[in-house]
């Protein structure tokens, strides 16, 4: 009996310790990454980095604001064409979807989530740079914003759906219309939740190289318009990384860096904005 | 806004007729449902209602739960049609008007309704009366409207000062009285009010009910209520339902003193539901 005891006591110790250390390791995985990327990019990072051109190969300093700019401006039409599909489409799935076809619409969106970002690029560089005979900044941010589209859809409507059917018939008591119901109460109650969606799935995006290696491509210099290959971070960090100078790589691991910090930056304001929201709501 | 209380013109078409002991020429029937038949899917809920709505009177729906008492109040806005696979047979008259061939956000601007638990929205309080105003484009001075509406609710004394407030700081039976203001606001006929004091302590109760009482005065109202005593203590007319069907109609005095049916007077003694 008291070995049992024992026995129990001991496999309750390992199981503990077990369960703590695979906890603890997910954790420490990001910051150990973080402070690896400081530790190597932290020393690059400097003014220069956020304001200057790349510099020639061999000459020390330069900077990657092209690729910041790039970025950014991939993110901004990514935005534009993912944002309003996902978002009218989680209205329809949350607010007017039929059993078949919402079924069809939420399966092929989750299957469109699943889709690997290098087939969503091949698709891209075939579809709008092949046309055109050559990459562009548009071809690069229309790619990113269809892997938008399963995120703000699904999360539209998942938000939508936890404003309480209440508050949809107050409004349709009212005489409002459905349509104005949506508009003026369900949406209103759920921005928080949308919106925080939204910067998520950005944040996601803003990471992925392989959809942009052909269809933005890279470009050493700003990019002179939207039909012209562009700078990004990701590819940035791609070239200089795979490329045999050591103050390249230096400047790789800034970029990743910078990268990092913008996604975490994103992350903790959608939790801000949705804590913020859940809190209102309840009071 | 006044509503004078008129001839009923048609006396055939008055179901209360004969059954009630109220001389028909000074009661006005405001809405007129004859053989109306409920479905959920396939399920039958109400089974051939007949019953006329007074004009300035309080209707009490009386009833077990699930005896088709809700139901019976959401067909007379329609709102059972945010529901899918329901069907509604038969006529229902607003006036002589045909709710179902209306336009529904016509007809709800007409019929208002309260809610179970109070459900306002998660806006300010002046915007929660001004709401119902606005998307129905309203052209007259809002703040006006925004007075009136919570000066008939009873709530303009407690929240004047905090118009611009959340409506979610109220407390529960403030809530209720803004939901009631909200739905006054956009003038209707008839107020329909499903157990509006459910989720409200015997004070705040207390209030709603005297609020019964003076708006009856302006308004048509059917109130579904859970609680006998409250429809003995507010209703002009009680209606009980058993199992979707109408078992008795009356006034309110007659059917709590003697009921004519055997399964009424087992449901008001408790013995049953």
């Amino acid at each position: 009996m008291n070995y049992r005891m024992e026995w129990r006591k001991a496999v309750n110790a390992v199981m503990l310790t077990l369960t703590g250390v695979c906890a603890l390791l997910a954790v420490s995985v990001l910051f150990f990454i973080l402070g690896y990327l400081v530790w190597h990019g932290g020393r690059a990072l400097n003014w220069e980095f956020f304001t200057q051109l790349p510099k020639p190969v061999g000459e020390a300093g330069g900077g990657m604001a092209n690729a910041i700019l790039g970025s950014a401006k991939l993110l901004l039409v990514a935005a534009l064409v993912g944002v309003p599909i996902g978002f009218f489409g989680g209205i329809y799935l949350a607010e007017f979807g039929g059993r078949t076809f919402a079924f069809l619409v939420r399966y092929t969106t989750d299957l469109l989530n699943g889709v690997p970002s290098i087939v969503i690029g091949i698709f891209a560089y075939s579809a709008l740079v092949l046309p055109f005979r050559h990459f562009s900044t548009l071809a690069g941010a229309i790619a990113l914003g269809l892997m938008m589209i399963p995120i703000t859809l699904r999360s539209t409507e998942e938000f939508l759906r936890l404003v309480p059917r209440a508050l949809r018939e107050g409004a349709l008591a009212l005489g409002a219309s459905k349509w104005k119901t949506i508009l003026t109460v369900v949406v209103p109650a759920a921005y928080r939740g949308v919106l925080t969606a939204v910067l998520l799935a950005m944040a996601r995006v803003a990471g992925e190289t392989a959809p942009l290696l052909f269809t933005a491509f890279n470009n050493r210099f700003w990019s002179p318009g939207w039909s012209q290959p562009t700078a990004s971070l990701p590819v940035m960090i791609y070239t200089y990384a795979i490329a045999p100078y050591e103050d390249w790589h230096r400047q790789a691991w800034a970029a990743g860096l910078v990268l990092l910090g913008l996604v975490l930056i994103t992350n903790m304001v959608a939790r801000g904005v949705l804590a913020r929201g859940m809190s209102a709501q309840r009071s | 806004m006044s509503i004078k209380l008129a001839l009923d013109q048609n006396p055939q078409a008055n179901p209360l007729r004969g059954s009630l002991a109220v001389p028909a020429a000074d009661l006005h029937l405001r809405i007129k449902m004859s053989s109306l038949n409920f479905y959920y899917g396939s399920k039958q809920a109400l089974f051939g209602i007949n019953l006329g709505i007074a004009a300035n009177r309080i209707t009490a729906l009386i009833g077990p739960s699930g005896c088709g008492k809700s139901t019976l109040l959401r067909t007379l806005n329609r709102m059972h049609e945010t529901l899918r696979h329901t069907r509604l047979e038969g006529e229902i008259l607003l006036n002589d008007e045909n709710i179902l061939e209306m336009d529904v956000t016509r007809l709800r601007r007409r019929v208002g309704m309260v809610f179970q638990r109070p459900n306002p929205f998660p806006k300010s309080i002046y915007d929660n009366v001004a709401y119902g105003l606005r998307v129905n484009g309203y052209q007259g001075s809002l703040d006006e409207a925004v007075e009136r509406s919570l000066r008939r609710a009873a709530l303009w004394e407690e929240v004047k000062d905090q118009l611009h407030k959340s409506a979610y700081g109220l407390s529960g039976g403030q809530q209720q009285r803004l939901c009631i203001a909200r739905a006054l606001a956009v003038g209707p006929e008839v107020l329909l009010l499903d157990e509006p004091c459910s989720a409200l302590d015997p004070v705040n109760t207390a209030k709603i009910e005297e609020l019964l009482f003076e708006l009856k005065q302006h308004w048509t109202i059917v109130i579904v209520t859970h609680n006998m005593q409250q429809a003995a203590r507010v209703s002009d007319f009680t209606a009980f339902l058993l199992n979707g069907h109408l078992v008795e109609f009356r006034p309110t005095p007659q059917l709590f003193t003697t009921p004519a049916d055997p399964r009424t007077e087992a449901y008001i003694t408790g013995r049953f539901g």
